[in-house]
C-alpha cells in the first residue's frame, strides 16, 4: 500500500514538475518573442500553384492591440496600408484612394493570397495567457536540441485548439510549430530558421508557413530588420496615417 | 359607325399589296411582342416555383442579424429554435438551417464555402436531403450540380472541411459528397455544402440553434416579426427576380419597339398618302352632309383596321408558332451558376390572357394614334376645292 502511495506521489510531483518546467519554458518564449513594441521590414513570398511572388512591408505594433503596416513593394501593391486597432481593421487602396473598415472576422482572411490570415500576423497574444503547456520529450532539429511541449487552449477564443512547439532548448526560442484543430487534424505547420540576437533576445527571423490541407510550397516570411522597444509615434496608429 | 366601318374595310382591301404590306410587318410585332414577353412571364413563374420548391417554401424567417450578401454576419445570426416554432418543425411544416462560413479542400486547393445544417427527414425543400441520413464513415453532405462542377468533385469523394467553432476555435473533419442535385436555383448550389443540422449544430457548437426557417405556406405570416426573428415573406424574397424581370423587361422593349415604330411609319405613310390622293373623296363625303369629324373618323377608322387585320393575320400563323414556341421552349445558352439567380437553361413562354389583350390594345391604340394624327388636316380642307381636286 505504502508503495502505491509513494508510486502516485512520485508521479504527481513528476507532473508538477513538468507542468512548471512547460510554463517556464514557455514564459522565457514570450520574453523573446513578445515585446512591448515593434518595428520590423520584412518580405513575404508566397509560393502559389501558378508560381510565386514576394511582397515587402514595414510594419510597426505596440502589443498584440495596434498595428501597422505599408507595403512597399511589389508596384501594384505599393502604398496599400492596413491598421488594426484591437479586431478592427482598416486597410487603405492607393489606386482607389479609399480606406475600407474590414469588421473583426475579416481578420480570419488570408492575408494577399499567403497562408497566413491576418489573425496568425496580428495575433501577439502571449502563449502562456492562451494555453497550458506540457512538455512530451526532447528532439534534435537541424543540430539543436530542443523540447517538444504540448499546448492545449485554456480559453476558449483561440484559433487553434492544440499546438506542438519545439523549442531550442538554450536559446528559448520555438524551431518548428504545428497547429491542430480540435479533432486533432494538423491543420497549419511553421519552421523557424535564421535566429539571431538583438537587443539582448534570439528572435527567428524566417518564417515558412504551410496550410497543410492546401497545396502548395507555404509562405515564406523574412524579417529583413528588426526593433524592439522603440519611441513610436502614436499618430502611426490613426487613420489618418492611411492616407498619408 | 357600322357604315364608316364597312366603309373603311372596303378602302383598304380595294389598297390591295399596300395594305397586306402594312398588315404583315404589324403582324409581325403582334406575335413578336407576345413572344418576347411570354418568355418572361414564363422566366418569372418558374423562378418564382423553383424558389419556392428549393429555398423559400411560402415564405422565411431570418435571425435579425442574417444578410445573404455578407458572410461575416453569419457569425452573429443565429439563435436558438423559439419555442412557438417547435410545434411547426415538428408537423413538417417548418425547416430550420444553420449557416455557418467554412473551407473545403477539394484536391488541395482551398474553396471558402457556407455549410448549411438541414434535416434529413424534411419534406418541405425538394432538396434530396434523404441522402443525408446515411452511414460513410464521414460527415455526409450533399451538393448541388454547379457546385460540383466547379470543384470537379463527384459522388462517393471524401474531402476535408474545415470550420470554426462558436468560439473561432478550428475544427476540421471528412465530409463524404452522397448526393449532387441538379436545380436551377443556385442560392442553394454555388459554394454550398448541405449536411444534416445535429452534425453542424454540434460541430460549431450551436446546441438547437438556426439562422433560417422556411415554412410551408402563408399560415405563418400572420404572426409576423417574432423576438429575434424577421419575417420575410414569400414576396419580399421573390421581389428582386421580379425587379431583375423589370429591367429585362424594359431592355427587351426597345427591340420590339423598333419593329412596331417601323410598322407604325409605314401605316402613317399610307394615311398621309391617302389623304393626299383622296382629295376629291372627302370633298364628296362633305358634300353628301359628312361632317369633317366623321370623314377625319372614317380614316382614322381605316387606319386602325390595319391593327385589326394585323391581330387577325398574326393569329393565322402566329397561334400555331407560339404554340410550337410554348412546346420546345428556348435555350439562352447560359446557366443559372452565371447569372446568380433562378433561370432554367431552357425557358418556356407563358402567354397570359392579359397579355394577349394587352398587347393587342397597345398596338391598336398606336395605330389608332397614327392613323388619327395625319388625319387631322382633313378638318382644315376646304370642301369645294376638295370636291375640285385643288391640292391644298
Amino acid at each position: 500500500m505504502k508503495r502505491i502511495v509513494y508510486s502516485l506521489l512520485a508521479i504527481i510531483s513528476f507532473l508538477d514538475l513538468n507542468a512548471q518546467n512547460a510554463d517556464e519554458i514557455l514564459k522565457k518564449v514570450d520574453q523573446n518573442m513578445s515585446s512591448e513594441n515593434r518595428v520590423f521590414e520584412s518580405t513575404m513570398t508566397i509560393n502559389g500553384k501558378r508560381g510565386s511572388r514576394t511582397i515587402t512591408s514595414k510594419s510597426y505594433s505596440i502589443g498584440d492591440k495596434k498595428a501597422f503596416t505599408e507595403y512597399l513593394s511589389p508596384a501594384r501593391e505599393q502604398g496599400t496600408k492596413m491598421l488594426k486597432l484591437e479586431n478592427q481593421l482598416w486597410i487603405y487602396s492607393p489606386s482607389t484612394d479609399r480606406t475600407i473598415q474590414i469588421s473583426g472576422h475579416m481578420l480570419r482572411q488570408s492575408v494577399m493570397g499567403s497562408d497566413l490570415s491576418y489573425e496568425d500576423m496580428m495575433d501577439d497574444r502571449k502563449l502562456t495567457d492562451l494555453y497550458s503547456a506540457t512538455v512530451n520529450g526532447s528532439e534534435n532539429i537541424d543540430g539543436r536540441n530542443t523540447w517538444v511541449l504540448e499546448l492545449n487552449a485554456k480559453v476558449t477564443d483561440v484559433a487553434y485548439a492544440k499546438r506542438k512547439i519545439w523549442i531550442d532548448n538554450e536559446r528559448y526560442v520555438p524551431l518548428r510549430e504545428e497547429l491542430f484543430a480540435k479533432s486533432g487534424q494538423l491543420l497549419k505547420q511553421s519552421a523557424m530558421g535564421n535566429i539571431i540576437k538583438i537587443d539582448g533576445r534570439w528572435f527567428p527571423t524566417s518564417i515558412v508557413y504551410k496550410d497543410m490541407l492546401k497545396q502548395g510550397d507555404g509562405t515564406e516570411f523574412k524579417i529583413t530588420s528588426i526593433k524592439f522597444n522603440q519611441v513610436i509615434p502614436e499618430y502611426i496608429f490613426t487613420k489618418a496615417a492611411l492616407k498619408k | 359607325m357600322k357604315l364608316a366601318f364597312k366603309l373603311a374595310f372596303k378602302n383598304l382591301i380595294g389598297a390591295g399589296l399596300r395594305t397586306w404590306l402594312n398588315v404583315i410587318v404589324l403582324s409581325f410585332s403582334f406575335v413578336i411582342i407576345i413572344a418576347a414577353k411570354g418568355i418572361l412571364v414564363g422566366w418569372d413563374r418558374q423562378a418564382k416555383n423553383d424558389m419556392a420548391d428549393w429555398e423559400i417554401g411560402g415564405g422565411q424567417y431570418w435571425h435579425r442579424n442574417y444578410d445573404p450578401y455578407d458572410a461575416f454576419s453569419l457569425s452573429d445570426a443565429h439563435a436558438p429554435v423559439p419555442p412557438e416554432f417547435k410545434e411547426e418543425i415538428a408537423n413538417g411544416n417548418m425547416v430550420p438551417v444553420l449557416i455557418t462560413q467554412g473551407t473545403i479542400y477539394p484536391g488541395g486547393r482551398m474553396q471558402p464555402v457556407l455549410i448549411k445544417g438541414i434535416h434529413p427527414k424534411q419534406n418541405l425543400l425538394k432538396l434530396p436531403t434523404q441522402n443525408l441520413d446515411t452511414t460513410v464513415g464521414a460527415i455526409p453532405a450533399i451538393i448541388g450540380a454547379n457546385m460540383a462542377r466547379a470543384n470537379k468533385l463527384q459522388t462517393g469523394d471524401y474531402l476535408t472541411i474545415r470550420w470554426r467553432d462558436a468560439n473561432g476555435t478550428f475544427d476540421a473533419a471528412e465530409i463524404c459528397i452522397t448526393q449532387i442535385f441538379t436545380t436551377n436555383v443556385p442560392t442553394v448550389d454555388l459554394a454550398q455544402v448541405w449536411i444534416p443540422i445535429e452534425n453542424l449544430q454540434s460541430m460549431a457548437m450551436l446546441p438547437n440553434e438556426a439562422t433560417v426557417f422556411t415554412f410551408r405556406d402563408g399560415n405563418l405570416i400572420r404572426r409576423g416579426d417574432t423576438g429575434e426573428w424577421k419575417l420575410m415573406t414569400f414576396e419580399t424574397l421573390v421581389s428582386e427576380v421580379e425587379e431583375m424581370i423589370k429591367t429585362k423587361s424594359a431592355g427587351q422593349a426597345i427591340f420590339y419597339s423598333i419593329l412596331l415604330i417601323l410598322a407604325l411609319l409605314a401605316i402613317f405613310d399610307t394615311q398621309v398618302l391617302s389623304i393626299f390622293r383622296r382629295q376629291k373623296e372627302i370633298g364628296t363625303y362633305v358634300a353628301l352632309g359628312y361632317t369633317r369629324g366623321q370623314v377625319v373618323g372614317l380614316f382614322t377608322i381605316e387606319g386602325a383596321m390595319n391593327a385589326i387585320l394585323a391581330a387577325v393575320v398574326g393569329a393565322i400563323y402566329g397561334i400555331p408558332f407560339l404554340m410550337w414556341f410554348a412546346k420546345k421552349g428556348i435555350s439562352l445558352g447560359v446557366s443559372s451558376a452565371e447569372y446568380g439567380f433562378a433561370i432554367a437553361e431552357t425557358m418556356y413562354p407563358v402567354y397570359s390572357g392579359s397579355l394577349i389583350v394587352g398587347t393587342t390594345i397597345l398596338v391598336l391604340m398606336a395605330t389608332t394614334i397614327v392613323s388619327y394624327w395625319p388625319s387631322r388636316k382633313i378638318a382644315k380642307m376646304n370642301p369645294t376645292e376638295a370636291l375640285r381636286g385643288k391640292i391644298q
